[in-house]
């Protein structure tokens, strides 16, 4: 066995990264390029709603210098999480860019697409069956919240990308997958080490993130050999440390020494970092540790109403001193004139920016009177217009609530903007969360290959 | 003897972020083995003063000391899960300010 090197250009499809450093990292022959699309991490909206999370211009951008390098160097270029939540329409919507820029640069190749969609009345089946499990929400899931889900996904392992790199596919455009998935597969198909590869895929999914100092729209390699692997960011001005380089183990995660993913895990108890020169970090002896039960973690996402806010700011300091008061009080008081009824048709959130917006009931210094206050009123409805309604009528009688004591009486409210509330559209929450227990890691990912043909002239 | 420091002048990073949509990580990173060491054998930075600054429930706490990075990993449950209503930090990237004042024996 001799090395493999594995090229993440940047930290999510989109960001980009510097010219010279993508340049110097093709020079070093790289065997793959990888890059992750996606995260849960922007929130339920965009796995509810369908929609992409960075603007399609910038990842197209990404994906013509990316595409460019496969055709030149004649190397795989895998995307996972493609347009962000994974899901079918920005999964396609990806693969339409990918399409559109090869015929466009007549561009041929062999192109993988793997869904990771799941079908509703599948995933009743498996709850019948007792193989869908708690992870780390403590609600279990219901049949009911199965078919509340907008979208559901799974988090594909290495497996379907191995298998798409088996069936010869010259760029692989996953939808949702373990972030390490896409840099770990080739690696894994080729008989390194999987925990080798799946540790050297979780320090490069962010790109320069792992280096110092740590920048997410810049490249890093990595190489592998039989026992171990290096990494090094490709931009001289960076360099990898032991310190930054074990820091990113630490990312994102509850416990960086257990490493969860589809089918395994790894174990950093062991694992050694040594500083090879001032830029390169080698790390050897993380385990891979094989599950007796391989279980995929679903995603799904949930429409739970529409919302229209409001925002505005407060200096009045007798306003300021009973705020809480005042927003109770009209919330009762709105709650009587509207024809709605609160909790069935809508509810009010409030957030006092410069009280404790950021941390709510976190936060501990609560004995604090601030000079002012940046005020978010909500109205989550079952409808738009209801949202509407109730958000337009709730900051007009805030803005001329009679609280006690009250000197101006022009109006409570400094409004940032005419118009003064703001429709927000759809409210999604994530409600499924779990572990499906499978007995195939391949089943769920459909994989199908199209070779693209554009002769060039 | 009786000297301390706070962790906002001793720690080289303090972050924190959401590690799926229903947990939040506090990560302190020092600038050396030695000042890692040393908060570490304080035992300051233990679950019940995580408790009591976050308002967490102790059980919930999980508290992980990692060498090779010389830094201390603090987990618990979100209190509303990323992007739920009432939720306010969606990456749970501000969540780390209240760790700036805990005093170290140094």
């Amino acid at each position: 066995m001799k090395e493999i090197k594995i090229l993440c250009p940047t930290a999510a499809l989109g960001f980009g990264c510097p010219a010279a450093s993508f340049e110097a990292g093709l020079k070093r022959k790289p065997d793959v390029i990888g890059v992750d699309a996606g995260s849960t991490d922007p929130g339920p909206f965009y796995l509810g709603k369908g929609q992409t999370i960075l603007g399609w211009g910038a990842q197209k951008k990404d994906l013509e210098i990316y595409l460019e390098a496969q055709q030149k160097h004649n190397i795989p270029l895998i995307i996972g999480s493609a347009g962000g939540p994974g899901s079918q329409e920005v999964l396609d919507e990806t693969i339409r860019i990918v399409k559109e820029i090869a015929s466009d640069k007549k561009y041929s190749f062999k192109l993988a697409r793997i869904g990771s969609d799941f079908d509703k009345d599948y995933l009743k089946d498996c709850f019948a069956k007792n193989k869908i499990k708690l992870f780390e929400t403590a609600d279990e899931l219901t049949v009911e919240e199965i078919d509340r889900a907008e979208h559901i996904v799974a988090q594909m392992g290495v497996e379907p990308i191995i298998e798409a790199l088996k069936m010869e596919a010259d760029v692989v455009i996953a939808g949702r997958a373990y972030d390490p998935a896409v840099f770990a597969a080739l690696p894994i198909l080729k008989g390194f080490d999987p925990g080798l590869a799946i540790h050297m895929g979780q320090i490069l999914e962010c790109g320069a993130m792992a280096a110092e100092p740590a920048a997410g729209a810049d490249c890093l390699l990595a190489t592998m050999s039989e026992n171990s692997f290096t990494v090094e960011p490709l931009n001289q001005e960076r360099k990898a440390t032991i310190k930054s380089v074990a820091a990113h183990t630490f990312y994102e995660n509850t416990n960086p020494v257990q490493l969860l993913f589809p089918g395994g895990m790894i174990d950093l108890s062991e694992t050694t970092f040594e500083q090879v020169n001032e830029r390169v970090v080698q790390i050897a002896k993380t385990r891979f540790v094989q599950s007796d039960q391989y279980t995929l973690k679903l995603e799904g996402s949930k429409k739970t109403g529409y919302r229209t806010i409001f925002i505005a700011g407060v200096k009045d300091p007798i306003f300021i001193q009973s705020v809480d008061d005042i927003i109770e009080q009209v919330k009762n008081d709105i709650a009587l004139q509207l024809p709605y009824k609160q909790g069935d048709d809508y509810q009010i959130v409030f957030h006092l920016y410069g009280k404790n917006a950021v941390m709510g009931a976190s936060e501990p210094n609560t004995d604090f009177t601030p000079h002012e206050l940046g005020i978010v009123g909500e109205a989550i409805a079952k409808t738009q217009d209801i949202a509407n309604s109730v958000c337009s009528f709730l900051h007009k009688v805030l803005l001329h609530y009679p609280y006690e004591g009250r000197k101006q009486i022009a109006g409570n409210l400094a409004f940032l903007y005419s118009p003064s509330f703001y429709n927000l559209g759809e409210v999604y929450e994530f409600n499924i969360y779990h572990l499906l227990e499978v007995d195939d890691p391949l089943a769920q990912f459909p994989i199908t290959i199209e070779e693209l043909k554009n002769d060039q002239f | 003897m009786n000297e301390t420091r706070t962790l906002g002048q001793i720690a080289k990073f303090l972050r924190s972020k959401n590690a799926g949509p229903f947990n939040l990580t506090l990560d302190i990173f020092f600038y050396n083995t030695e000042d890692y060491e040393k908060a570490k054998s304080s035992g300051v930075i233990n679950k019940e003063l995580i408790s009591r600054l976050y308002h967490i429930d102790i059980d919930d706490i999980n508290i992980i000391e990692f060498d090779p990075a010389a830094a201390i990993k603090i987990s618990f449950p979100r209190r509303i899960p990323s992007g739920s209503v009432k939720d306010s930090d969606i990456y749970g990237a501000q969540q780390h300010a209240p760790l700036f004042d805990i005093k170290i024996p140094w």
